[in-house]
């Protein structure tokens, strides 16, 4: 009797079973960050590829990167890319087998928004 | 079937049968976005803005030119790895492998019209 309990088994809990956690909130937030990322890398990429080919087309790419739009698009991807920066050294520091443990995971949760909030003020001042 | 046990059928299926090659490669490429990333913003954020002859001047600098050539080929390497674990987390079947091997074809894709961009202005 191997399958006695097949397709009938407990499910673990998932995420609406849970409430939101700095934890889990945060490493939600990592991974749209980090794959919503390829929007401002096409961007760049655009703006790259129209300064090559010459004037007209750099006039274009460039005039829409600094309208609002633009630079609010360009403001969420540095607030995205430091953010998931960040998220990725948390993610080697855990690797390396350190900080592991529930408090430290979540005020390092924590530092990551006040740490990415502060870079993404700082490199609008400076930029 | 009814030959196995439990614990035999599941013995191999698990998480850890692969993907330490793929983590390592994500740890890797992470480590060196954590100092090619900031390098690019502030190149790239310098750049943009700038008058047609200025920016073109700029990127045809050494510095700017191959931190913006590695940051595109590290990052779209990083993109191609993280982009095919979300896609195993929630699609399934046939679109999974469509999605995986379109996400793929476009990192490489767009890592090589950045670069090609780059070169061009830079030589």
């Amino acid at each position: 009797m191997a399958d006695v309990n097949r397709g009938d088994r407990p499910l673990s809990p998932h995420l609406q079973i849970y409430r939101p956690q700095w934890t889990s909130v945060t490493s939600i937030f990592v991974r749209i960050t980090g794959n919503a990322l390829l929007i401002s890398a096409l961007l760049a990429i655009w703006w790259l590829a129209a300064l090559a080919r010459g004037p007209e087309a750099y006039a274009v790419a460039n005039g829409v990167l600094t309208s609002w739009f633009g630079d609010l698009v360009m403001f969420l991807s540095v607030g995205g890319i430091w953010y998931h920066l960040l998220g990725g050294v948390r993610h080697l520091i855990w690797d390396s087998g350190h900080m592991l443990d529930v408090n430290r995971s979540e005020m390092f949760g924590q530092g990551m928004v006040i740490v990415s909030v502060l870079l993404t003020i700082f490199t609008v001042i400076v930029l | 079937m009814r030959y196995l046990t439990d614990r035999k059928r599941a013995a191999g299926l698990g998480s850890a049968k692969s993907g330490t090659e793929h983590h390592w490669h994500m740890m890797i490429s992470s480590v060196a976005l954590v100092g090619l990333v900031p390098l690019f913003v502030f190149t790239f954020g310098r750049a943009l803005g700038m008058g047609y002859e200025d920016a073109l001047a700029y990127y045809a600098r050494p510095f700017p030119a191959i931190v913006g050539i590695l940051t595109l080929l590290v990052g779209f390497y990083h993109f191609k790895g993280g982009v095919q674990v979300l896609i195993e987390d929630y699609v399934h079947g046939f679109a999974r492998k469509a999605l995986i091997i379109g996400m793929t074809c476009l990192s490489y894709a767009a890592a090589a019209v950045g670069v090609f961009a780059i070169v061009r202005i830079a030589l």
